[in-house]
């Protein structure tokens, strides 16, 4: 075979792909869109158990790694600030930060490597053992009956996790500030003074969108799965890989809009 | 024979995937409450022709008629309540239970209530001879108890095709033979078609009225007919091979 016609095959492979992520995407919005109209149909109860894996399970974890992120943030900046003796100001920064942008983002990589994987895997084991195929003869669409409800769930799942993770990261900071001699009544204060509802709320709103970008790769990945060995590994490697692309693109594509938009101050 | 009781036609069907067609050529009629055997070596395309039987792939070419509805998107909806399908794993919905799993269909089609659901399932499950596992998750239950259960989940609309891919596959001659028996109560009882996808000769004498025996070299089907008239009658070499087990005349 020569480069040529590799090029032509490896072109036509990609867009076929990309084809049937359009279609994937495409099928999920149109479900998610008739939602709705159709609630009997939306199976509450597979939501509920996805929220449940997704969101209770993963709270001491994401919170663990959002405190930890709070410390090592508190600590960095406090080195630096304290040259001007200014270290107080940390909070302000902290609170920023978090709200924002690391709280999202942390959250969504935690999700991404707990639930999106876990996503794949679940439906590349049920692609495997021929569930997916007896869905489709049953007249049950996949998408309907396994992403819409994971989908949902990871999108409800996100600011719940990441309203802990921000908690715990403040709470990080609290603990180190208050070593260098910074009463915490002044760094809660400070808190309080620069975190606007509105930046709360956009952090939030950002968090719902990963959470969606993980579940909907998650399943992709997963309704993907080839039946090989190694299938449903590739299937959840991918998974978490796509994610984390995708939350870094897009919140780097957001943060582009809203300078644009002259919002960065939000 | 007769057309009107004709409920799967095959006309000049091209079996595969795009670009890689398996079998070709492939003509054959399912008569109503025949039991239809695929047959033929592994990797034959038995199994991809029923994909196409099925409406999980469409054909390459010919024409594929089930129920008198050719599969298309304005015919599936329709087509998916007139056939019930059984896999080779059983693909049951592993965070149900078996009970849960027969009465998917009910819920999501029908208008029945929980209770009427429940009773329906239960008369299913108790069909297949298995009301006292209702409640078991289908990992805690055998091979071939996982495939009376995907029979009775097949049942749960009152399909009037129920194909089966493979369902001896894995199982010890004792649960293969139940299997078999099953089959044949669920036909006399039901009236059901069943077209099966095996490779078992035991299975194939016992419950086949008619098979259609397909030859991978060959890329198409060879013959076609009562299992017992095949093996005494055919003057096909690959034929009279497959049932007598490999061995070869003479």
């Amino acid at each position: 075979m020569g480069p040529l016609e590799r090029l032509g095959r490896f072109a036509a492979r990609k867009s076929g792909e990309i084809g049937d992520h359009v279609a994937f995407l495409g099928e999920a919005v149109c479900e998610l869109v008739m939602l709705p109209f159709r609630p009997r149909r939306f199976r509450l109860g597979d939501c509920a158990l996805a929220f449940e894996r997704a969101a209770f399970d993963g709270l001491a974890v994401t919170s663990g790694v959002g405190f930890l992120l709070g410390v090592i943030l508190a600590f960095q900046c406090a080195a630096a600030l304290q040259m001007f003796a200014v270290e107080v100001y940390v909070s302000d920064m902290l609170a920023i930060a978090l709200f924002r942008e690391l709280g999202p983002i942390i959250t969504a990589i935690m999700l991404a490597g707990r639930t999106g994987s876990a996503f794949a895997a679940e439906i590349g084991t049920m692609k495997v053992d021929e569930e997916l195929d007896a869905l489709s003869t049953m007249g049950l669409p996949p998408v309907r009956f396994l992403v819409l409800p994971r989908v949902v769930a990871a999108v409800l799942a996100m600011p719940v996790l990441t309203i802990f993770a921000e908690l715990a990261g403040l709470v990080g900071g609290a603990i180190v500030l208050s070593a260098m001699r910074i009463p915490t009544e002044v760094y809660w204060a400070h808190v309080q003074n620069i975190s606007t509802t509105w930046m709360i709320l956009f952090g939030l709103g950002k968090a719902m969108f990963f959470g969606a970008l993980v579940g909907l790769i998650g399943c992709s990945a997963g309704i993907r799965t080839k039946s090989t060995a190694d299938g449903v590994g590739t299937a959840a490697t991918s998974a978490v890989v796509g994610s984390i692309v995708a939350i870094a693109v897009s919140d780097g594509v957001i943060a582009v809009i809203l300078y644009v938009w002259g919002m960065m101050g939000i | 024979m007769d057309a009107a009781e004709t409920i799967i036609s095959l006309s000049h069907v091209d079996a595969g995937y795009p670009g890689a067609v398996i079998l070709r050529d492939v003509n054959f009629n399912v008569a109503r409450g025949e039991i239809f055997i695929l047959l033929g070596g592994s990797g034959c395309g038995k199994s991809t022709l029923l994909k196409h039987m099925i409406g999980l792939n469409p054909v390459l070419a010919g024409r594929l008629v089930v129920a008198g509805m050719e599969w298309g998107p304005k015919t599936r909806a329709s087509l998916t309540r007139r056939i019930g399908v059984m896999y080779q794993s059983g693909a049951l919905f592993g965070s149900m239970t078996c009970l849960e799993n027969v009465m998917l269909p009910l819920e999501e089609f029908t208008r029945l209530r929980r209770k009427e659901r429940v009773e329906r399932a239960m008369e299913l499950l108790g069909a297949v001879e298995l009301a006292d596992a209702a409640d078991k998750m289908p990992s805690e239950i055998s091979g071939g108890m996982r495939k009376r259960v995907a029979i009775a989940r097949a049942m749960a609309l009152g399909p009037e095709v129920v194909f089966l891919d493979e369902p001896s596959a894995g199982l010890d001659p004792v649960t293969s033979c139940a299997l078999d028996d099953l089959i044949l109560r669920l036909r006399a009882e039901r009236g059901m078609t069943f077209v099966v996808v095996t490779h078992e000769l035991p299975s194939i004498f016992k419950i086949a009225d008619r098979a259609a025996m397909f030859d991978k070299a060959r890329g198409g089907m060879v013959a076609l007919g009562a299992p017992q008239a095949l093996k005494d009658g055919s003057d096909d070499p690959f034929v009279r091979r497959f049932f007598n087990r490999g061995e070869t005349d003479g």
